[in-house]
């Protein structure tokens, strides 16, 4: 990089800034705008942050249906992205009135006090979701941050037709999911069952769930407890680890052209993932189309019925919003209503929250499955096992501890650097909140 | 570089004022109402310029050293209104930046990446430079854009490609290898990752600095050259004792401009980061500052780390600019 290019980029950086700032004066014109017309006279305007490919057509019902109640979706970045940008928004004081929201996200956002509750609007929303779901949008508290949208149940994925070919055996827990890995780098010497990805602590978090463990954890004294390097999750580690340092499981990254590379052309034969896989294997493995198999998350007591989640948002209302119950009515029928629900498997692709869009004709066999009918309905006895997952408020301060401290274990391919990378998210994800001033102790 | 665009904008912000000076000739008798009118114009005409600099660098940076001096203290459980306070945090940012030892070793691979990258793409700018400036270059204008071509592929794409032919698995340099049999090396490992991000900046880098050499050698007039020659002086003799000294300041402008392009590598780790396990999140001093405003949302501590970063360039690029300064003087003795 020349300084030259560097000089461009910082320019274009500005022209954005500028562009930027422009757009958002015309927006704050255009809330105040709302605020003199709004509640007397004219349809409530509502602004929705989404990163969800096609959210304007779900809206585009809404509007049609609702003439008093405008929604209009403004494209965002999707994970960290849209996460510093409503942060940002609120401290100027025009976040939207509608923002999507990952699980995970939920605290960093509440604590920034983005989100309202509105538990008074959708409270009694509560029977439509499966309990763990709930439990994500109040934070094991009585308010309500938002009403879930998609989940992401962990499930796991396999080559049907190299498993068959080479004897192998769909594993029903993970002593059986070692075994089949070991036999699976006998059988084809240059594949790997899966890979453990340093890039993805979402997928180890929720894989962690599952054993049982509780990384954020709130008393009633309003008192935070950090658990990352608990007994479940060290069991997590050690597992994987154990795997990776034997030489059965791969050590590269997820989501790389290598990766696609691998499970294109089979040298991966399977695939820990979540309910929305299929979308990811059509673009990453075009050629195994009708191969994939998916099969319930192997478990760690035989007889055991329990999965983690791997993704995932909601759709919470901001304290900025002027028309908080408006918002709040959309945020509710969005991810509920039987036409909504439906256009959002359709148009937008997701798997939703809601028990209600689990079943039904709407969500059809993936055409990447065409081998799988019972896909979803599958997925929907899947869905309904899945453990609470407990975030706290600096969720990416331990993701980004998990990408650097893994990415180094993964690397050496040892399983003690597995357990100590454990250990190290766990000190400066504490030492971060304590920093902050939250009132913290360590499990 | 920067001193070339500035220029050519100064002009244009001349242009108008010539006009207004023209246009004064035919109304001359006036003249000392105008003086004190002419006064002022000078500032009319840069307000636009003032005012957007204004806006645009000194109030985002002056932003930017009041956030450094704050930071965020959240109360109890840190859930809902009022859970977070601003609070004044004096140099504590600043102190953090200096014992992060993360930061430390960032600014350390910077300059590791920076004593490969530097004499490389500045040394084969200048071969480059001095082999088209021979007479006996033939299709000079060819080569020269075929040199110059990869400056014009945007960072972000130049790495993502480099980062496809890095991996072995999709790239057809190891298909090669593997198919004679050669080793083949991890290009993101250790020591390698250094050659790697340093081949990406020398590909995209040497042609521009080549055409900045390569105009200042056009600059030269030819007669020294034939008086060096009927000296009898060799072409390679006449670019060691002529060329390359007179070229030298623009030599050291690019070598300055590489300096602090090296403190601000961002594109190439950011992009082959999710590629490899080998990238640490605090890679190069912006990745460390990326990471904490936009991933921790700790813009107080990012700031602080933005400030100092911005010092230690100024400080290198002030003490190379008087080092040169005074290597140029000498030379003038």
């Amino acid at each position: 990089m020349s300084i030259n290019r560097r000089q461009i980029s910082r320019r274009s950086i500005l022209a954005g800034a500028a562009a930027l700032g422009l757009t958002s004066t015309l927006a704050a014109c255009g809330g105040s705008d709302d605020e003199d017309s709004g509640e007397s006279s004219g349809p409530v305007k509502l602004t929705y942050w989404s990163w969800a490919p096609n959210m304007e057509k779900v809206a585009a019902i809404w509007n049609k249906k609702n003439p008093d109640i405008t929604v209009t979706v403004s494209k965002q970045g999707s994970g960290a992205e849209i996460l510093t940008k409503v942060i940002t928004a609120k401290k100027a004081g025009n976040a939207p009135d509608l923002i999507q929201a990952e699980y995970q996200s939920l605290p960093t956002l509440v604590s920034n006090d983005v989100l309202a509750d509105i538990s008074k609007y959708v409270g009694d929303a509560k029977g439509e979701f499966a309990a763990g779901l709930w439990d994500m949008v109040t934070l094991g508290t009585d308010a309500v941050y938002g009403v879930p949208q998609d989940s992401g149940p962990l499930m796991f994925y396999y080559r049907e037709d190299l498993f068959k070919e080479h004897g192998l055996s769909v594993p029903k827990t993970w002593t059986e999911f070692a075994e089949t890995a070991r036999a699976a780098k006998k059988a084809l010497p240059d594949a790997y069952l899966t890979t453990f990805s340093s890039n993805d602590p979402g997928l180890f978090a929720g894989l962690t769930q599952q054993a049982g463990a509780k990384w954020w954890t709130v008393d009633g004294d309003g008192k935070w407890t950090v658990g990352i390097d608990d007994a479940a999750s060290q069991k997590v580690a050690e597992f994987w680890g154990g795997l990776v340092q034997e030489g059965v499981i791969d050590n590269q990254p997820m989501y790389t052209p290598a990766w696609n590379n691998a499970l294109n052309t089979g040298t991966h034969i399977g695939w820990v993932s979540a309910v929305w896989a299929p979308g990811v294997l059509v673009s990453a493995a075009p050629k195994t189309e009708g191969k994939w198999r998916m099969a319930p998350l192997p478990q760690w007591k035989a007889g055991d019925n329990v999965t983690g989640s791997w993704g995932g948002s909601s759709t919470g209302v901001s304290t900025d919003s002027k028309n908080a119950e408006a918002a709040a009515k959309f945020a509710h029928w969005i991810n509920t209503d039987p036409q909504a629900l439906a256009a959002l498997v359709k148009e937008v692709g997701i798997y939703p929250a809601a028990t209600s869009g689990q079943s039904g004709d709407v969500l059809t066999t993936p055409a990447f499955f065409p081998n799988q009918k019972d896909f979803y309905t599958t997925a929907a006895e899947i869905a309904a096992t899945t453990a609470t997952a407990a975030w706290g408020p600096n969720v990416q301060t331990a993701y980004t501890a998990f990408n650097d401290g893994f990415g180094k274990a993964t690397k050496a391919k040892k399983e003690a650097q597995f357990t100590s990378a454990l250990s190290t998210m766990q000190s400066k994800t504490f030492d971060d909140m304590k920093e902050q001033g939250f009132e913290v102790t360590e499990a | 570089m920067t001193s070339a665009p500035l220029k050519g904008s100064d002009r244009v912000t001349v242009g108008p004022l010539a006009d207004g000076t023209g246009t004064a000739k035919s109304v001359r008798p006036s003249r000392p109402r105008r003086r004190g009118r002419g006064r002022s114009a000078p500032y009319w005409f840069l307000t636009p310029t003032l005012v957007l600099f204004a806006a645009f660098t000194v109030v985002p940076i002056g932003y930017a050293i009041w956030l450094s001096l704050h930071k965020v203290q959240v109360k109890g459980i840190g859930l809902g209104k009022g859970a977070r306070e601003q609070v004044w945090n004096g140099f504590g940012n600043y102190t953090d930046v200096l014992h992060d030892s993360e930061f430390g070793h960032s600014v350390l691979r910077a300059f590791g990446y920076g004593l490969i990258v530097i004499p490389t793409m500045l040394g084969l700018a200048l071969l480059f430079a001095l082999m088209l400036d021979t007479p006996k270059a033939r299709s000079a204008p060819f080569t020269r854009l075929m040199i110059f071509l990869p400056y014009a592929v945007p960072g972000i794409i130049a790495a993502l490609m480099w980062g496809f032919l890095y991996l072995p698995a999709v790239s057809p340099f190891y298909y090669l290898l593997d198919k004679f049999g050669l080793p083949q090396p991890d290009l993101f490992d250790g020591g390698n990752l250094y050659l790697s991000f340093a081949n990406i900046a020398v590909w995209g880098g040497t042609g521009f600095n080549m055409i900045v050499i390569y105009t200042a050698l056009r600059a030269i007039p030819p007669d020294i050259y034939e008086a060096a020659r009927i000296d009898g002086a060799s072409n390679f003799k006449i670019a060691l004792r002529i060329k390359i000294p007179i070229v030298m300041p623009s030599l050291v402008l690019t070598f300055f401009f590489s300096v602090i392009a090296t403190l601000q590598v961002f594109t190439e780790p950011m992009a082959l980061k999710p590629l490899t396990n080998s990238l640490p999140s605090t890679w190069s001093p912006l990745m460390a500052i990326y990471d904490s405003a936009f991933l921790k949302s700790d813009i107080y501590g990012a700031s602080a780390t933005a400030v100092v970063l911005a010092l230690a360039t100024y400080l290198v690029s002030f003490t190379l600019l008087r080092v040169s300064d005074r290597y140029t003087r000498e030379d003038r003795a």
